[in-house]
């Protein structure tokens, strides 16, 4: 390996540490609210604090309960977005490609900035 | 020329079946997308041994046939888009002799990752894919340093053979 090599191994770690470190900034608060977008356009926006389960579309379907919101079913086959873990921090998001469907979460506060920053 | 289109068909035969091993492990980093790339192997020894012309059409004809075969057509738009980045990026280290197999591999590695998450923020219109955009990076410098470890050895292993 030559010198330039760890140069730049180093150089996207250490961008990716810092893009890490901005995103942990960005805490859930109580405001924090959970957005659904279908193919780029809003489809809601619900309370986190507020257990209750959401039907997109025919296609998917959302629950939020005890603060943490996941994927509970989708009619898609590769099933990615209902296994991923729940989220439950601010600017966190599940993502159903084949549906085009996502739900992120976002601090009531300083939403909209935020996503573009990051 | 004759001997080209046999040695291009090994390659993409070889770089398929890279493709196939690769869904057989099941590694799974917790971030959809992440994977090892073994099919870079073969595109920067084709790189390194022949050129770019050859690279990047092997590289499509990978990502096509593979798509079809063990994936679906969004993979297709995600691998075209990582590998065609990659590729560039890998091609511009390559030129400058500063960098060896193993910078370049890092180049490809992350470079993948990162074509593929622009695709997904246009497919899905949101910038909240960029959320996987640290553990990608992470990601691409981990496989991409292996993939390049892997590619120096074969190299220096095969220095005396001349391919086209």
């Amino acid at each position: 390996m030559k010198r330039n090599d760890w140069f730049l191994a180093a150089g996207i770690l250490a961008a990716a540490a810092i893009l890490f470190c901005f995103q942990r900034l960005g805490k859930s608060g109580e405001q924090a609210v959970v957005s659904i977008s279908v193919d780029g356009d809003l489809y809601g926006t619900y309370s986190l604090g507020e257990d209750r389960t959401v039907e997109i579309n025919e296609t998917n379907r959302l629950e939020i309960s005890g603060g943490a919101v996941r994927m509970d079913w989708a009619d898609c086959p590769d099933q990615v977005c209902v296994n991923h873990r729940s989220i439950s921090r601010d600017g966190e998001s599940i993502i159903c490609l084949p549906n085009q469907v996502v739900v992120s979460i976002e601090n009531g506060e300083s939403g909209e900035v935020d996503g573009i920053a990051r | 020329m004759k001997n080209r289109a046999t040695y291009f068909g090994v390659f993409t035969a070889l770089a398929l079946i890279f493709s196939y091993v690769e869904t057989l492990i099941p590694v799974n980093f917790g971030i959809p997308g992440a994977k090892l790339g073994l099919a870079n192997l073969v595109i920067v020894i084709v790189l390194y041994k022949t050129g770019f012309k050859e690279a990047l059409l092997l590289s499509v004809t990978r990502v096509v046939l593979a798509g079809f075969l063990f994936g679906n057509l969004f993979g297709i738009l995600y691998g075209l888009a990582g590998a065609v980045l990659s590729l560039a990026a890998m091609e511009c280290l390559k030129l400058r002799s500063s960098f060896s197999v193993v910078g370049v591999g890092i180049a490809g590695g992350v470079s993948h990752n990162i074509g593929q998450l622009i695709v997904a923020m246009i497919v899905v219109e949101t910038y909240q894919v960029g959320y996987y955009l640290p553990a990608l990076l992470v990601a691409g410098v981990v496989t991409g340093t292996l993939i390049g470890i892997v590619c120096r050895e074969v190299l220096r292993r095969i220095n005396n053979v001349t391919l086209v």
